[in-house]
């Protein structure tokens, strides 16, 4: 055969989004999220040990609406990635792989992760 | 790095639509085309189909396109009843085989059909799997003994041993898991997928094999094994039902035990 130049078949193109896949990449990204707003809450620390102006100004970013989605955004991210942490966790020590137990986790962890961030916005106001 | 988007050669254009003569019943299939013949883009064709003189399954809706329609169209088929694996592909967004995969239950009016994805396209529906094919052979599948068994005796193994194989020897290797997992997407010259690592573990967990340490040390490797992240797309595709995504949790589990003890 000569050399053809083969093409790729499609994949995200044409895969149909499966609440398992949903969830590992949002796992990641929630991790990636929680690493940036990390840095932002340590320049915060940083800039209360120094009693730098910085300090105020980010205190004042949080209360006003952007901020405060941004916070609470973080806060869903910190709640998620912890439960299906948890959930990781049972997959390690082998429990939980057939698909039932897969979705049942799967729902619970969302779930659950909601009320937490539901809860710790209540306990903040 | 992972490219997300597909390459220029691979975009898939509009293609032919081609009409059912005079049926009152009919279904649309939406089927992915290329050919090496020329130089152009994938397609997708569009086939209305007579469903009162079409079988129940996908494949028989493809065999009659073939038969009928359009003979051009390429597409690997053998055994009809699920055994062989040979017609693995994506059919409404999921992995599975076409001769299983029944239309009454598929929802919409529309059935689209790709190859397996992210795998270089030989020709329609035929994904070249000679790299999955390899990275099986890696494995070494077959029994690895050093001892010598007796010549008037088979190797026998007690029923509980052979209950672990359940759920492991009845792996067709049709990939639909392996070309679900976005991890072997993204890494497939590496990691070795769901499917190879399913038959992985059906040796390591056969109690006549006496290799389990190399084969263990053999895997034990950042990408191997380790590019699995329990997404468990394999799980939900399996259209056999198996579970390849416990079976890696069993080689991760061995894999720490061992360095354990």
């Amino acid at each position: 055969m000569s050399k053809v130049q083969r093409p790729l078949s499609p994949h995200l193109q044409v895969y149909k989004p499966q609440l398992t896949s949903a969830m590992s990449i949002m796992h990641r990204m929630t991790g990636l999220f929680l690493s940036l707003g990390l840095l932002i809450f340590v320049y915060w620390l940083f800039a209360v040990a120094k009693s730098l102006h910085v300090a105020d100004e980010i205190i004042g970013f949080v209360d006003t609406p952007l901020g405060c989605t941004f916070l609470y955004l973080w806060v869903f991210a910190f709640c998620y990635h912890l439960c299906n942490g948890i959930r990781h966790l049972f997959w390690d020590v082998g429990k939980g792989f057939s698909i039932d137990s897969v979705y049942r986790s799967g729902y619970v962890v969302l779930i659950v992760a909601s009320l937490l961030t539901v809860m710790l916005y209540l306990l903040s106001q | 790095m992972a490219e997300f988007r597909l390459p220029k050669n691979s975009k898939i254009l509009k293609g032919k639509h081609h009409q059912a003569k005079d049926a009152s019943n009919s279904m649309t299939f939406k089927v992915y085309r290329w050919s090496p013949d020329d130089d152009n883009n994938p397609r997708t064709d569009t086939y209305e189909v007579d469903m009162d003189t079409c079988g129940p399954m996908v494949l028989d809706a493809l065999i009659k396109i073939k038969d009928e329609m359009d003979s051009t169209l390429t597409f690997r088929r053998s055994c009809r009843e699920g055994i062989c694996g040979s017609c693995a592909m994506n059919i409404n967004g999921t992995n599975t085989l076409a001769c299983t995969a029944s239309i009454k239950k598929m929802k919409g009016k529309e059935i689209a059909i790709y190859p397996l994805p992210h795998m270089d396209v030989v020709k329609d529906l035929v994904p070249d799997l000679s790299h999955f094919y390899a990275q099986y052979a890696s494995i070494k599948p077959w029994m690895q003994t050093d001892s010598v068994p007796l010549p008037d005796k088979e190797r026998l193994q007690s029923i509980e041993d052979r209950e672990k194989l359940d759920g492991l020897y009845e792996c067709i290797l049709c990939a639909c898991c392996q070309t679900s997992c976005p991890s072997y997407w993204w890494n497939g010259d590496r990691y070795l997928g769901p499917a190879v690592l399913l038959q992985a573990y059906r040796w390591l967990a056969d109690s006549r094999d006496e290799y389990t340490g190399e084969r263990l040390e053999d895997l034990e490797d950042p990408f191997k094994v380790y590019r699995c992240h329990t997404i468990m797309n394999c799980t939900n595709t399996c259209p056999k039902g198996l579970n390849p995504g416990k079976a890696i949790g069993e080689i991760k589990k061995m894999i720490a035990e061992r360095h354990l003890l």
